[in-house]
């Protein structure tokens, strides 16, 4: 049958629950990507409306803008819903427009709303969060709003799912409507803003007056318009002695002045209005100047603990069953060099990649509860005065968690940080939070020098280390924002003002979306690049220039003579690799990181750790596993344990060289997405090179520093 | 000179006791006032001081009864009460 596609856009304020709404139209059938020419996430997702009889069913394309305040953007982010509404011929103007509104705040939410209408969208207005307004003893006259209004008002709750199949109707509905009843605008120009307007509408041939007004007011946010145009719309503003200031405050008046009568028409308050008691009484907690912080540093521990010692029951498990993987491939196949690209090459890389999963499930889990129940905004609130001594802001907080997981998507969070100073210093620092990438290079090397013993009954050895390396990547974070302050001149003041949601129970399906959707996009997009490296690095270290390593090996079968085949064995392959394309790379390297520790085979899964890190630890198996007795499968920890410095015979991971390899990988820019993430969002190249020429010499001197301690 | 010190005197969220109410006359800034009012907070609403963070900045109002919202204290001096 055919099928009529149209689309459907949510707008609403943070907090209004335009998330979950969005999340309850579409279920799992949803996918992020980017609007198209700017790098702002985009969330998209279907559902279906059947038609009524005869008529052909309609799939339906639900876009989540970016949440907002008004329709004049305060930060990156929100300079795309205007991109977007004033703009027909946008592949994502929408069909019809559903705003999502707090019912326990209106008047404020129904801003947005009007703002909205006056574009000339066909709109619904979603009423959520009516418990909440009921629990401040508020009632709202749905119906008295929606005449009021004079557009569908439609009663739900995003959390329970309940009004969704009513708002759906709604949507067809209005679609179904044939002819578009006149727009009543809510904001009437006044004085010759009226004249403005209509010569705006004439040269552009706009049908809608407010769209017009746009036009003059943000034309310099509007993608779709080119130089000319701009520049024709600067003349029409000196022209009319438009004040856009004061013209925006002016505005916002007299939309208040609307709304007040048509809330207090709809919404009755029976008793004292007031926040939940919930809410109040955690707040008085959770602000508190002691309690506030040794809750905020015991959740922080709560998931260091998490990650370290709870993950490493089934990556354990994970752990073995790559081992047998490998072990049973072996014998399965014949020998040859197919069956060392397969197990050496991309099992062993494959084992790399899932080994993190429980990890990365678990950290995104956690940042996720806090993020829903509400608690990271008053983290933010706590850490704000902290934050400005460095040079950020409160907000701050977010890309520096985040930057836990990944840099990239952390990097990109920063866009909600409206002082454009303060977020350049947090897209500078954000890199040197400990990622996930760093996780593994930290277990194996922490595995292989602290003892897993318990302190305190509770907290493991391990588990305080590793924790250690983290505060430390904070700590440099904060300290290199405040230095690379003291030289990055300020323009303009920083800015926070934030809304403080009431706390809510984590939505579990919320949690487990956001926990599948990091593992997927770390399993594609890291793992991809782990798995090309894995494979490089085989080709790399089985072939050498010319017949370099059949010439390594026969002179060592002559030298060792009469030694046993073993011995012959562990000596041949060892040559073997050192005279590979990867070894004398390694070699060609070696004066560089020798002050640091580091030998020649260190120095190749450095340099190929620099497309991500994580694949320090893949590479490490590569080269291990090659150089080592081919007939034992061992896993990477015990590889390493066992390998001897070639110079002295002694253990080659001594305490000084993976303290000073933990240092580096503290430090070290050791990511090409990063770089090119900042590039992106600082447009340009002079950020990220001062970045990475800064972090590495920090790297560089801290990594030097702690061996020549040690050693 | 004289307008400037009854500026300086004018009665400001930050001048506000934990706990205490008043009610938004005006804004002081422009820019500011624009976000402010964006935010829901109206000449005529009542605001509260609910909280002071750590370190005596920022702070946490509730506004009308409805919300609470964090500001900077720079931001709230913006805001005159009546």
């Amino acid at each position: 049958m055919k099928q009529v596609h149209i689309k459907v856009a949510l707008v609403g304020n943070p907090n209004a629950g335009k998330s979950t709404l969005f999340n309850a139209l579409t279920g799992l059938r949803q996918k992020t990507g980017n609007f198209p020419g700017v790098t702002v996430e985009k969330k998209s997702g279907t559902f279906r409306l059947s038609g009524s009889e005869g008529q052909p069913d309609t799939a339906v394309t639900v876009v989540d803008l970016p949440g907002t305040y008004s329709i004049y953007p305060k930060s990156k982010d929100e300079t795309v819903v205007m991109d977007i509404l004033a703009n027909p011929k946008h592949p994502d103007y929408p069909d019809v427009v559903i705003i999502v509104a707090d019912a326990s705040n209106l008047q404020r939410n129904l801003l947005l709303f009007t703002e909205v209408s006056d574009l000339g969208v066909p709109s619904i207005l979603a009423l959520n969060m009516l418990d909440v307004a009921s629990s401040m003893n508020l009632t709202v006259n749905a119906v008295q709003l929606a005449m009021q209004l004079n557009v569908p008002v439609i009663r739900i709750n995003a959390r329970t799912g309940e009004g969704i199949s009513t708002l759906k109707e709604a949507v067809k509905q209005t679609l179904e409507k044939r002819e578009k009843p006149a727009l009543q605008y809510f904001y009437e120009p006044k004085g010759n803003e009226v004249e403005l307007i209509e010569e705006v509408r004439e040269l552009y041939h706009l049908d809608n007056d407010y769209v017009a007004l746009q036009y003059v007011c943000q034309h310099d946010n509007f993608s779709f318009l080119e130089q000319p145009v701009r520049a024709k719309l600067d003349t029409l503003i000196e022209k009319y002695g438009f004040d856009e200031n004061h013209f925006l405050a002016s505005e916002t008046v007299a939309r208040y002045e609307k709304i007040k009568p048509i809330v207090s028409k709809s919404v009755k308050s029976q008793g004292i209005t007031e926040q939940p008691y919930w809410t109040r009484k955690l707040d008085s907690i959770l602000l508190h100047s002691v309690w506030g912080y040794v809750t905020f540093a015991f959740v922080l521990l709560v998931i260091f603990q998490a990650i370290f010692a709870w993950a490493s029951y089934p990556m354990d498990m994970l752990d073995a069953v790559t081992a047998q993987t490998i072990e049973w491939t072996k014998e399965a196949l014949p020998k040859g060099v197919l069956n060392d690209l397969i197990t050496n090459g991309i099992l062993a890389g494959i084992g790399g990649i899932i080994i993190f999963i429980p990890q990365i499930a678990i950290l995104f889990a956690l940042v996720s509860v806090l993020e829903e129940s509400g608690y990271m905004a008053r983290v933010m609130v706590i850490m704000d005065k902290l934050m400005r001594r460095f040079g950020l802001n409160g907000r701050s907080v977010v890309p520096l968690i985040s930057g836990v997981a990944c840099a990239v998507p952390a990097i990109m969070t920063t866009r909600s940080i409206s002082s454009r100073y303060e977020r350049l210093l947090t897209i500078l620092v954000t890199p040197l939070m400990s990622c996930s990438a760093r996780l593994p290079i930290y277990t194996i090397l922490i595995a292989l020098v602290v003892p897993s013993t318990k302190v305190f009954g509770f907290f493991n050895m391990q588990g305080l280390v590793l924790f250690g390396l983290y505060v430390l990547g904070l700590v440099g974070a904060l300290g290199s924002a405040w230095l690379l302050s003291l030289f990055i001149p300020r323009k303009e003041p920083g800015y926070f003002m934030l809304e403080m949601p009431t706390y809510k129970w984590p939505r579990w399906g919320h949690v487990g979306f956001s926990m599948y959707e990091s593992v997927k996009s770390f399993v594609l997009e890291a793992g991809k690049v782990i798995m090309a490296i894995s494979i490089i690095l085989w080709v790399l270290a089985s072939y050498g220039p010319g017949d370099s390593m059949s010439n390594a090996e026969k002179r060592v079968i002559s030298e060792m003579g009469t030694k046993p085949q073993e011995e012959i064995d562990v000596a041949v392959a060892s040559a073997r690799l050192e005279n590979s394309y990867a070894g004398q790379f390694g070699h060609f390297i070696e004066p560089v990181i020798r002050p640091l520790g580091y030998d020649w085979k260190i120095g190749i899964a450095l340099l190929a750790s620099f497309a991500a890190r994580e694949v320090f630890v893949g590479t490490m198996a590569t080269i291990y596993s090659i150089g080592g007795d081919s007939e034992d499968v061992l896993t990477v920890k015990e590889k390493l344990l066992n390998e001897k410095n070639p110079d002295t015979g002694a253990a080659m991971f001594t305490p000084a060289v993976c303290y000073s390899l933990l240092m580096f990988y503290v430090f070290a820019m050791m990511c090409m997405s990063t770089i090119a993430v900042v590039y992106r969002e600082t447009h340009g190249w002079k950020w990220p090179l001062i970045q990475l020429v800064y972090l590495m010499a920090l790297a560089y001197a801290s990594a030097f520093a702690t061996y020549q301690l040690l050693s | 000179m004289n307008l400037n010190k009854e500026r300086m005197s004018a009665r400001t969220v930050c001048s506000l006791r934990k706990g205490e109410k008043g009610v938004i006359k005006s804004f002081t800034d422009r820019d500011m006032s624009l976000k402010l009012l964006e935010m829901g907070c109206l000449p005529g609403s009542e605001v509260r001081l609910d909280a002071i963070a750590p370190f005596g900045d920022p702070i946490c109002i509730n506004v009308g009864g409805c919300y609470s919202l964090s500001l900077r204290l720079n931001e709230a001096a913006v805001i005159e009460l009546e």
